[in-house]
């Protein structure tokens, strides 16, 4: 074949829409393998609600359960608990609950939750994911400042007996309140928020 | 019928395989006739350990995966198993616990060597990039690894990692979720942490292996005058300062390999665990979701960069200049612009500085691997700074500067620092922690005037001549 025969501009045009469909189609083709590591129908499901009974709790009590997999935690507050909440607007980042997030509208309050003896939590760190201790008792180790709440070891994260961080910690959210709502007087259902579970 | 195989030198079957693939050629282009300098030193044993430590890992590793199972509810039992009843399964697994660490002293030196010589200045840029890329490999297979145990420590420090991603705005969440499988560490990620360890990180190591010495054979090597051989050479195009690898470097890294092999073998059969840094204690424990370790610190070799984690407040700003901290390292060859390649013949105050970076590594490291108190969290800001301004002094010994640059960055630099210092303090009243921050700030005040005043007050910024050919 001579050199003159071929026509470059259109060999240019066949191989640029080569190029074009064949990098389409190759981006196309990666989406069944990066959604496959996405959670699973099986994973997606197993977030079942939870029923816990906490009649027979202790006041300042904690107990722990697990709901999707997460740590969930039921802390019985006293009275003297509970009073600590108010002194201590100045020195939490959102006192108020503001960001919405962090629980359902019915926490959004300065006790965070639905009685104010039953305390709610996801007990995991908003930081980077660690379960915080419960360390109830004013003073000791955290100085004596401290008036009961949450310490999380990992990064030093304090949070108050309500969840509520304080402030310049690295967490920068309050602990997360999980939907729940009370099916009698001392039983808990965990996952759902009574309008949801009435839906 | 069929054509002649192409003619070649050598005969038998050799000769057979030569017509047919280019055997003798790359023994002759990478072994027996690919020139080093002659005057490597203890600094270069470590690329080929590198290579040797690879090849430990891929061999226990392939055996250990004949006894393990790659699932939440057997993998613990599953490496008991290996440790009591696999016949030597207890060498096979210290073996690659401690190869993991041994790999990155290994790496981590063979770097410094970097540094040190100028190794990654031109022709060398790829090579430096090329073996960052293995370094950022080699930590992914690491993290990865660590979780296949499932033991506490297994777990939730791969789930405070992968929480990193959630600081990201917007698409955090997702991308967590997306890397775990489930909305926690669970046997998903196990499942997939196993397929990319065993698989593709691996691959993906070699693959880039091969390319880093490519890369290095078609340059040549650097060396510790960091003088180009190949500028000068005899009649047979022989660089005059050069010897083949094979057999003088062979032989030389074979004792290398004698050498390391004792330590090793030292710690595998002694001190496999090294009292909890390569073995961390709180692994001992299945994982637990409900329960964190008291402490998480992360296996020794990812502290510094934990500890620059720490250092800033903000989650994602954290996670920015954690990421950073191992960006920058890419940029190094178009940060220290010098022509002088090798320490010798640097300035003083570019030894200096050196060595206060891998003082301030170590430190980073170790404060990584302790608990957040006042003081050491004040610190950790302080060395991290000291991390981040190296690059800059770097860059700054690269050509003679006027007295007026040298006034003007101290004065920017520390400014800046104290700037941070004052507003970081704003919503602080407690005295002790005020006092902290105020003194530390010493450290990087005393580094600044150090390597940013001196050049000015001193003669230590007096370099040395290059010599022509390699000195030893």
């Amino acid at each position: 074949m001579a050199k003159d025969d071929i026509d470059h501009s259109r060999r240019k045009t066949l191989t640029n829409s080569v190029a074009v469909v064949g990098g389409i189609g190759a981006a196309v083709a990666t989406w069944p393998f990066i959604s496959s590591m996405n959670p699973s129908a099986s994973a997606l499901a197993a977030g079942a609600p939870v029923e816990v009974d906490v009649s027979k709790m202790e006041p300042g009590q904690q107990i722990q359960e697990i709901w999707r997999r997460k740590p969930i935690w039921i802390i019985r507050r006293t009275p003297e608990m509970v009073q600590t909440l108010g002194g201590l607007t100045e020195k939490l980042r959102d006192p108020d609950s503001a960001e919405t997030s962090q629980q359902p509208a019915f926490a959004q309050n300065e006790i965070r939750s639905i009685k104010q003896e039953y305390l709610v939590l996801v007990g995991i760190c908003t930081h980077l994911g660690c379960s915080p201790e419960f360390k109830p008792d004013p003073g000791g180790d955290l100085g004596a400042a401290w008036q009961g709440g949450f310490y999380c070891a990992c990064h030093g994260s304090r949070f108050d007996l309500a969840g509520r961080v304080y402030k310049n910690m690295p967490a920068n959210k309050n602990l997360a309140v999980p939907p729940y709502h009370f099916i009698s007087d001392n039983r808990i259902l965990i996952g759902l928020t009574k309008d949801e579970a009435e839906a | 019928m069929s054509e002649q195989p192409k003619s070649v030198e050598s005969q038998g079957l050799l000769g057979w395989i030569d017509a047919r693939f280019p055997l003798s050629k790359m023994m002759r282009e990478h072994l027996s006739e690919y020139y080093a300098p002659k005057n490597f030193n203890f600094w270069y044993f470590f690329g080929s350990l590198a290579l040797l430590v690879l090849v430990i890992q891929i061999l226990t590793g392939i055996f250990l995966t004949m006894h393990y199972k790659p699932d939440a509810e057997l993998a613990f039992a599953s490496v008991e198993h290996i440790m009591r009843d696999v016949n030597w399964g207890w060498l096979l697994r210290y073996m690659h616990s401690t190869g993991a660490s041994f790999f990155f002293i290994v790496v981590y030196l063979h770097m410094f060597r970097g540094l040190m010589y100028g190794s990654f200045k031109s022709p060398r840029e790829l090579i430096w990039i090329l073996g960052m890329l293995i370094y950022v490999a080699l930590m992914a297979e690491a993290f990865m690894g660590y979780l296949l145990p499932w033991g506490n420590m297994s777990y939730w420090g791969a789930q405070v990692i992968i929480n990193l991603f959630n600081t990201i705005p917007v698409f955090g969440e997702a991308i967590s979720e997306w890397l775990r499988g489930d909305f926690v560490i669970s046997d998903a990620t196990l499942n997939r942490f196993f397929a990319l360890h065993v698989i593709a990180v691996p691959l993906a190591l070699l693959g880039l292996i091969v390319a880093h010495i490519l890369a290095l054979h078609e340059v040549g090597s650097n060396n510790p005058d960091g003088v180009e051989i190949k500028k000068l050479k005899d009649e047979n195009g022989v660089p005059l300062d050069g010897i083949p690898f094979h057999p003088y470097y062979t032989v030389k890294d074979i004792f290398g390999v004698v050498v390391f092999l004792a330590i090793f073998s030292g710690v595998v059969f002694f001190w496999p665990e090294a009292s909890g840094y390569f073995l961390e204690h709180a692994n001992f424990e299945p994982a637990n979701p409900l329960n964190t370790p008291d402490h998480i610190a992360p296996i020794w070799y990812f502290t510094p960069f934990y500890t620059v984690l720490r250092a800033i407040p903000n989650p994602f700003g954290g996670f920015l200049m954690m990421c950073l901290a191992i960006i920058v390292l890419f940029f190094l060859p178009w940060i220290d612009r010098n022509p002088i390649k090798s320490i010798r013949y640097r300035s003083l105050l570019f030894k200096l500085n050196l060595w206060v970076f891998v003082i301030t590594f170590i430190i980073l490291g170790y404060l990584g691997l302790k608990p957040v108190t006042d003081l050491y969290s004040q610190l950790a800001l302080r060395f991290t700074q000291i991390y981040f301004i190296f690059f800059f002094v770097l860059w700054a010994y690269s050509k003679p500067r006027s007295s007026g640059f040298w006034t003007g960055s101290f004065i920017v630099l520390l400014g800046s620092i104290i700037l941070y210092d004052f507003f970081r303090s704003s919503g602080v009243d407690d005295p002790s922690i005020l006092a902290l921050t105020w003194w530390t700030l010493l450290i990087p005040a005393a580094y600044l005037f150090l390597t940013l005043l001196m050049p000015k007050l001193s003669n230590w910024d007096t370099e040395k001549e290059v010599p022509e050919r390699v000195t030893s």
